[in-house]
């Protein structure tokens, strides 16, 4: 931790430039807050925009869902030497408690696994010196490098501008 | 309104404009709802905003889990006495299809209610409910 390497930042780039092709993402507002091989943290700021219950200010469970999603599928460009879109296959979320409001959520997710077909990826949601939000496993599915327009990838991977 | 207006006015008058005003995320990604009898459809329309996947494009499946969520909550309140939305306990979804870039819908089934916790199905589909883009499994905690 604290020690970040070139291939770190590389990383980060990637993610980066990953979720700012997304709408929703970039809607959030979501941002990566720290990139290492098979690792990364998503921040999602607070918004009133995405608020659940109006009377505690609590965010809801959906803008979490997509935070713990989107900060899965990005790992995964940490984990794979090349850029490849995988698809979610299936998302299992444990809601433990609900996010305290105005305090940004942060997103811990990791790719623990690696086949040759699936990605099996597993995700935290906490804040700042609080307790674990919520919980989430999920697997992805390879469809293959080429499945994804090389213009993209090459976007995404930082070669062309 | 209060909240307890807001569910009464609902159960009431099968308007769930009210009810869904009152949740700004539910607004946010541009959910309705309407009753058919007893059943209801929930309704997610085409939204750039709501985009993931920028190739195909499809929908970023972390709103379609937010839309079954709200859906879920939703219907389960309106099949029971409670005054109050339940709160989410877990949440299982399976990705079936790309969620395109054009209108949504979902429909909830209670599969057990007990006295604390009660089990929902959802199915949400796009251009017929035999092709489903996802269905979910959600547990929902009915008291404190």
């Amino acid at each position: 931790m604290g020690k970040s390497s070139e291939s770190d930042e590389l990383r980060m780039d990637c993610v980066t430039r990953f979720i700012g092709t997304l709408n929703q993402a970039r809607a959030l507002g979501l941002s990566a807050v720290e990139a290492s091989k098979n690792r990364l943290i998503l921040c999602l700021p607070y918004s009133d925009l995405i608020i659940g219950n109006p009377d505690t200010g609590v965010i809801h469970g959906g803008a979490i869902t997509t935070l713990m999603d989107t900060a899965s599928g990005s790992v995964i460009l940490c984990a794979l030497d090349d850029f490849e879109l995988c698809p979610t296959l299936d998302l299992r979320v444990d809601y433990m408690r609900p996010a305290e409001p105005h305090k940004p959520v942060y997103a811990r997710a990791e790719a623990y696994k690696i086949t040759r077909n699936i990605i099996f990826t597993r995700c935290q949601a906490y804040q700042d010196g609080g307790e674990t939000i919520a919980n989430c496993v999920g697997t992805f599915m390879r469809i293959g490098a080429e499945a994804s327009p090389k213009a993209y990838r090459d976007l995404i991977s930082g070669k062309t501008k | 309104m209060t909240d307890l207006e807001i569910i009464r006015y609902t159960r009431e008058s099968g308007d769930f404009s009210r009810m869904l005003e009152s949740i700004p995320y539910a607004g946010w990604i541009g959910v309705t709802c309407e009753r058919f009898g007893d059943d209801l459809i929930f309704r997610l329309p085409a939204k750039e905003q709501n985009l993931g996947n920028p190739i195909l494009p499809a929908i970023h499946g972390g709103v379609i889990g937010g839309f079954m969520e709200i859906s879920a909550a939703i219907y389960l309140m309106m099949s029971q006495e409670s005054m109050r939305m339940p709160r989410i306990v877990d949440f299982s979804l399976d990705y079936l299809r790309a969620g395109l870039n054009r209108e949504s819908y979902a429909e909830c089934r209670l599969t057990r209610q007990g006295n604390r916790v009660a089990n929902v199905i959802i199915t949400a589909w796009q251009k017929s409910r035999s092709e489903p883009i996802a269905i979910a499994r959600a547990h929902f905690l009915l008291e404190d």
